[in-house]
């Protein structure tokens, strides 16, 4: 693994791989905030997406070594206007300490995208000026895009009649 | 009198100087008052505001970072509390295109501060992605900007195409196809957009001349797809169908039909002084704080950074296309008025364009694992029949692997983030909706103006709620 290691690009000390032909950058959650920081330095000023993935049912998806696999992920998008170019963050976020930083004082657009992964997650922002529930109502229990989340059903007529 | 009895008079008592008489017949509704506005995600007075939270508030409002909005120096000054009021605007509103809250902090007629509160149309679309396969997606994605969607199933398409690893293999004619309709599809929106913005702004007969135009577009769907709406036309491979018999004379007549009307819409309102006072000047955003807040199309377009991705990452045959970017100056209402004007002839361009250089050809991709068999070959063959069925109601396997795509639509970026586990369902699917992101703007562009200018940022901006509640 050793040789594998050594193999993987690296970018401001994170692992970078591709996927189908996209630039993919892996960030410890330490070094989120800097690598988005040096990333803004070098053109990628818009953060135009952010959203969470939980992994709960498929822990042993492909990641580059080094990189433990938690249940979330926090995944941002980038975009490099001068350059015409994108990357992507992809952060690990660990199920019993789900909380980020958050990106708003380096790019304030990202503050709705970051109150909806709230919302659908629970994956807190620290330093987020206004984190609450974006989409559903404030007083909903739990963060219905989780995988663990039972999906709901109403009772319906006749499905109990049978030919 | 139980104990809950005295509590609940005692609020109503707090709510107003006299108890509001309740009796169990007659209940007082006076007790439900309070709780409209109260609750986490609204724009609480600023007495309920620390100097600190006001100060974030404000960053937030105007989605700047503390530092940045410090710096602005000229922070709204706090005004005495019962000079201002906050008032609700919409959900239920006509100008707020759908269900769009706005809480309004006023001072007579002037915009203190504002926040857009959504999720009032959500039904969770994301959510019910994961339980649809591959193939029935697109049915769910067209639904979300509705307005735009032949362009929400292009892009989850080749997303999904992308994932597949086919995006080299569709064929020609489908890429066409495609790129015909979500031109016509721009036009259809922006027509659209033509009618509410004169709505909004007092111009009625503006309204009923932009349905019109844009309904003229939706006959062509129609006779294309079957349906005016939520089409799910483009899915994954290429087009459900290919045009049918007479489509060039469909495209032909909306090509004659369209510009006169939009030479009628230049004398009744581009050079219309009333029509200008309106909309020149309000909504101001500068190209920092549209980058800033991420937005995208029109918008950030109106502020003379020329951003287009069918210009800049070319999808589809764009780059082989001749059209030109429309940019404004001074990224207000007008220049965002005027762009998507001079867009809808610049789609039209394209449109003509493609009537020449569409080939023949297949209409979706021969590879059997995501195409299944045609009509014919179900009567004739066993094994076709099996391979129908087993697509239709299995759904086809996509490999493991995540993949961004993201495409312009009329309203801006619209992204499709797709995580696949080798299912033939999306693990995760994540759209970035344009008018999401787009809403942030509005608090800045609304903040110092009149609570009438109000209406005419959120129509410039063109929000479909559909799209932001998703």
């Amino acid at each position: 693994m050793d040789g594998a290691a050594e193999g993987t690009p690296k970018m401001h000390g994170c692992p970078v791989t591709q996927s189908h032909g996209q630039e993919v950058i892996h960030p410890t959650r330490e070094q989120y905030l800097d690598v988005a920081k040096s990333l803004a330095d070098e053109g990628y000023t818009m953060a135009l997406d952010l959203c969470g993935v939980d992994y709960l049912q498929h822990m042993s998806r492909p990641l580059p070594y080094g990189i433990v696999p938690e249940r979330f992920e926090v995944v941002v998008q980038l975009l490099d206007i001068g350059n015409r170019r994108r990357t992507r963050l992809r952060v690990q976020v660990p199920e019993s300490d789900p909380v980020v930083a958050s990106l708003f004082d380096l790019h304030p657009g990202i503050e709705a995208p970051e109150r909806e992964t709230y919302d659908m997650f629970g994956i807190e922002f620290d330093d987020h000026p206004d984190l609450t529930r974006i989409l559903m109502p404030e007083d909903w229990d739990g963060h219905p895009l989780r995988k663990d989340f039972g999906l709901g059903s109403i009772p319906v007529q006749f499905k109990e009649v049978h030919a | 009198m139980s104990t809950t009895e005295e509590v609940t008079a005692e609020a109503e008592a707090d709510a107003f100087d006299e108890a509001p008489v309740s009796t169990p017949d007659t209940p007082s509704y006076a007790v439900f008052i309070p709780n409209t506005d109260e609750g986490a995600q609204l724009l609480k007075p600023r007495s309920q505001t620390t100097a600190r939270e006001l100060m974030r508030e404000v960053g937030s409002v105007l989605r700047m970072s503390e530092a940045e909005a410090a710096q602005l120096g000229e922070l709204p000054e706090d005004p005495e509390e019962d000079q201002t009021m906050i008032i609700n605007m919409g959900p239920q509103h006509p100008s707020t295109h759908g269900v769009l809250r706005l809480m309004l902090e006023m001072r007579g007629e002037e915009v203190l501060r504002c926040k857009p509160i959504i999720g009032y149309l959500h039904t969770g679309m994301e959510k019910t992605a994961e339980s649809l396969t591959f193939m029935q997606g697109g049915t769910n994605v067209t639904r979300m900007d509705y307005l735009s969607p032949f362009n929400n199933e292009l892009v989850f398409s080749m997303a999904t195409e992308a994932l597949l690893g086919v995006t080299d293999e569709i064929p020609e004619r489908a890429v066409w196809i495609r790129m015909l309709m979500s031109e016509l599809n721009r036009m259809s929106s922006h027509l659209l957009f033509m009618a509410t913005n004169g709505m909004d702004l007092g111009a009625v007969s503006m309204m009923i001349y932009g349905w019109r135009e844009r309904e003229e577009v939706l006959r062509f769907f129609q006779e294309v797809t079957g349906l005016r709406m939520n089409h799910n036309y483009i899915r994954p491979g290429g087009v459900a169908a290919d045009l049918p018999v007479g489509w060039r004379d469909g495209v032909l007549r909306l090509l004659d039909l369209i510009p006169p009307r939009l030479d009628e819409y230049d004398i009744l309102m581009t050079g219309q002084p009333i029509w200008r006072e309106r909309l020149q000047g309000v909504g101001v955003i500068t190209p920092n704080e549209a980058l800033a807040l991420g937005a995208t199309g029109p918008i950030v377009r109106s502020t003379g950074v020329p951003w287009d991705l069918r210009r800049d990452m070319p999808y589809l045959k764009y780059d082989e296309m001749e059209f030109d970017v429309i940019v404004g100056s001074y990224g207000d209402a007008f220049d965002r008025y005027a762009i998507r004007l001079a867009e809808i002839r610049e789609s039209m361009k394209i449109v003509r364009q493609i009537l020449e250089a569409m080939p023949e050809g297949n209409y979706r991709i021969q590879d059997k694992k995501v195409t299944p068999p045609p009509r014919a070959r179900i009567d004739e063959s066993m094994e076709a029949l099996i391979h129908h069925f087993k697509i239709f109601t299995e759904g086809f396997k996509v490999p493991e692997g995540e993949v961004y795509v993201g495409i312009e639509s009329p309203r801006g970026e619209v992204g499709c983030y797709i995580a696949s586990d080798g299912s033939p369902n999306p693990y995760r699917m994540h759209m970035r909706d344009a008018s999401f992101t787009n809403i942030q703007c509005l608090p800045h562009m609304m903040r110092g103006g009149l609570v009438a200018d109000a209406v005419a940022v959120i129509s410039s901006v063109d929000p479909v709620l559909g799209g932001v509640d998703r």
